[in-house]
């Protein structure tokens, strides 16, 4: 029965609240959510079918730039899958440096959050914070890797870049400043009152539902659920570190809040003996131009949760398949049950909150006829199809030349 | 005739409140960007922008009601404009006063947070009209406490004319500071009424892009832009009249007019500290906050304010 009061409002494609284009249609009863409906696929960019197209190490570069946050997490995510694959033991050095630009990306990725967080509820102060403060992880990042982000410091067989030690000891002063400044943030989280009302009750997922929904990373453990790649299947140097897997039973906004601050210093911690441990010895060892033949499935701790990649080789240089799960896919089962019952001015923080990254979750185009709502599945050939013929109407026909080619053979 | 032409156009009137907007603006967001660690923008940013907007296309939706559309930032500005001609600034004497015209500034003020709910409806756009609805919404919520406030300062003066009340606590110095509960609150009210944080809820970016500013663009968000500065000068003017009318009888008019400023820029940036200290509140929250709190502590001002006029001399 139509609902006389009822109002729907786009959140999405194009919407202030979001940095990605995504589509979220909500029907409103005054400010109540009545019903949530979520639409992917606004930023597919064909990053698993291009893999295909190009070599190893090129696609290291392609896949590093899948996400422009956690683009350690798969460019490191890939490469061990290949490493598995070519049955490469990387060098204890290389581990470690790996290991301690995902950690920094990590501390990058939560500070971040919380100032896009704080933006979303309107509290811009925050923002500014802690942006401003960000900056030390990235001129750190910047120092050991050249880049702020997309750091390009993978290669199948190790690490590109070695660290000094005069770089360590930038490292440990600016995870000194940090330190104190995430202290200052654990502190305002607890006692800001409207910092308070507006997290807490708001976007509740239950410990069940979370597990039956297949949720990752924090948006998981702020629901109670201790699921952490680097306890659960430790890899790179995680298995040699003391650390603590951050949990909340809050299940909701405020829980994330919470647990990402805690990661935080946790991710300070691990830094330090990183640092303190690093082993001496080469950095990279010499990988083959032809990966054998086999498959290999990776799992990586993105800051965003569990990040998943599977590689196929056939013995030639290029892969066969490469399949990529960012965490985003897993945690965006739960937004429509976070949204349940929840107010209009909660959306923002509530998809926020599972700290979305859209782009790298988009997997495919759906395109959808806007009056016949009938949908269309495109082939790769058909859309090489409709390239051709295209260029054809351009006055661009490469028909004579490919069959030149094709004669010279 | 021509004085009263000329505090119209001139002075306290169009071109005085023109040029103050602009420079409140500019303190609000410069103040506001060092608050948060920011440079903030140069002195001419304020009238840069509003150049920028002025020749600007106007763009209508196909659906919106021109006329309502057109209107609604005209209706704004001259109502605030009309406003400060009752408000006493740089002395005890407006430029018009009557006695009753407390209530006429009052309404005055409303008329925009009016005028800004018919230009969302009309917009025909979801995101205006809800904005619109929360603006109303939120009108009944601050409005009560704020009135109840400058009514209890008028009740301890005994007048319903802001000159006279200026009057009255220049002639009973610290008389003023009985009042100091009225004036916090309806400093917080100040912050629903100018749509500020907390309580932007109206034009919450991240949730309903800009309420009912959404389709606005061009000259006429220009206009309604400088409607929003010259009700915060009108705002923080009022304020001073009615609840810091001290120092009048400075020897020199300048000194006074001087007073005047300061006090008018200390509310500006009390405002402006305020909005970068806390995040947004939600509509329920902030109905039940200026319900439950606001409303009953004006009363309590109210009800002291009585006693008081029974026990002070006069």
């Amino acid at each position: 029965m139509h609902d006389p009061g009822e109002v729907k409002i786009p959140i999405g494609p194009q919407h202030p609240a979001l940095k990605e284009p995504e589509s979220f249609l909500i029907s409103l009863h005054g400010e109540k959510i009545t019903a949530s409906s979520v639409r992917l696929g606004y930023n597919h960019r064909g990053i698993e079918k291009a893999c295909e197209e190009r070599t190893y190490i090129q696609d290291l570069y392609l896949i590093e730039r899948i996400c422009g946050i956690c683009s350690h997490s798969h460019s490191t995510c890939f490469v061990q899958a290949v490493e598995e694959i070519a049955g490469l033991e990387i060098p204890t050095r290389a581990r470690y440096i790996r290991t301690l630009i995902s950690e920094l990306e990590r501390i990058h990725s939560h500070l971040l959050w919380l100032g896009v967080a704080g933006h979303e509820i309107g509290f811009d102060t925050l923002l500014m914070y802690t942006w401003r403060d960000r900056e030390a992880v990235m001129d750190i990042l910047a120092l050991l890797s050249g880049n702020r982000v997309n750091y390009g410091i993978n290669t199948i067989g190790g690490v590109r870049r070695d660290i000094k030690p005069e770089q360590k000891e930038k490292v440990l002063k600016a995870i000194d400043i940090l330190e104190e400044r995430t202290k200052y943030y654990i502190g305002l989280a607890q006692e800001e009152s409207t910092i308070l009302e507006r997290l807490s009750k708001v976007g509740t997922v239950s410990r069940q539902d979370a597990e039956r929904l297949g949720a990752v990373g924090p948006t998981a453990r702020a629901s109670g659920i201790e699921r952490d790649v680097r306890k659960d299947d430790p890899y790179a140097a995680y298995a040699e570190l003391d650390f603590k897997v951050i949990t909340s039973d809050k299940c909701d906004v405020y829980g994330r809040t919470i647990v990402r601050l805690g990661e935080l210093m946790e991710s300070y911690s691990m830094v330090r003996q990183l640092i303190q441990k690093l082993p001496d010895g080469p950095i990279t060892i010499k990988a083959p131009r032809k990966i054998p033949a086999g498959q290999a499935v990776s799992r990586y701790e993105a800051p965003r949760g569990e990040d998943f990649h599977y590689v196929r080789s056939n013995g030639t240089e290029k892969p066969d398949r490469v399949k990529v799960r960012a965490p985003t896919l897993a945690n965006i089962q739960a937004v429509s049950k976070m949204l349940e019952d929840g107010y209009l001015a909660d959306i923002p923080i509530v998809i926020a909150a599972i700290d979305p990254c859209f782009s790298c979750t988009d997997r495919l185009i759906s395109l959808r006829d806007a009056e016949k709502q009938s949908k269309n599945v495109v082939t790769w050939e058909s859309i090489r199809l409709k390239g051709i013929e295209w260029y054809k109407k351009q006055g661009i026909d490469f028909t004579i030349l490919n069959k030149k080619l094709a004669e010279s053979f | 005739m021509l004085k009263a032409i000329f505090s119209i156009l001139v002075f306290p009137g169009f071109l005085f409140l023109f040029i103050f907007s602009f420079v409140a603006e500019y303190v609000d967001r410069k103040l506001c960007a060092r608050f948060q660690n920011r440079i903030g923008p140069p002195w001419f940013q304020p009238l840069a922008d509003f150049i920028k907007l002025a020749s600007k296309e106007e763009i209508i939706p196909l659906e919106a009601d021109v006329t309502v559309f057109k209107l609604v930032p005209v209706f704004a500005l001259t109502a605030s404009i009309a406003a400060i001609l009752y408000i006493p600034i740089g002395g005890e004497r407006a430029a018009f006063s009557f006695n009753g015209d407390i209530i006429v500034v009052l309404y005055l003020l409303t008329i925009p947070t009016i005028a800004y709910f018919l230009g969302g409806w009309y917009s025909r756009s979801v995101y205006s009209m809800i904005g619109a609805v929360r603006s109303l919404t939120q009108l009944f919520a601050y409005e009560v406490p704020l009135f109840l406030c400058v009514l209890a300062s008028a009740l301890l003066a005994d007048t319903w004319s802001l000159s006279e009340m200026a009057n009255f606590y220049n002639h009973h110095p610290g008389y003023w500071f009985f009042n100091i509960l009225g004036f916090a609150i309806a400093l917080i009210s100040l912050l629903g009424k100018l749509e500020k944080v907390p309580f932007d809820i109206p034009e919450a970016e991240t949730e309903i892009v800009a309420g009912v500013f959404t389709e606005y663009g061009g000259r006429l968000l220009a206009l309604l832009r400088t409607s929003l500065n010259i009700e915060t000068v009108v705002g923080a003017s009022l304020f001073t009249a009615v609840f810091l009318p001290f120092g009048f009888n400075l020897h020199h008019p300048a000194a006074i007019f001087l007073l005047y400023l300061v006090k008018v820029f200390s509310i500006i940036a009390v405002v402006t500290l305020l909005r970068s200290l806390f995040a947004r509140l939600r509509l329920d929250q902030m109905i039940n906050f200026c319900w439950k709190y606001l409303a009953p502590l004006a009363l309590v001002q109210v009800v002291a304010n009585l006693i008081l006029k029974g026990i002070l001399p006069r």
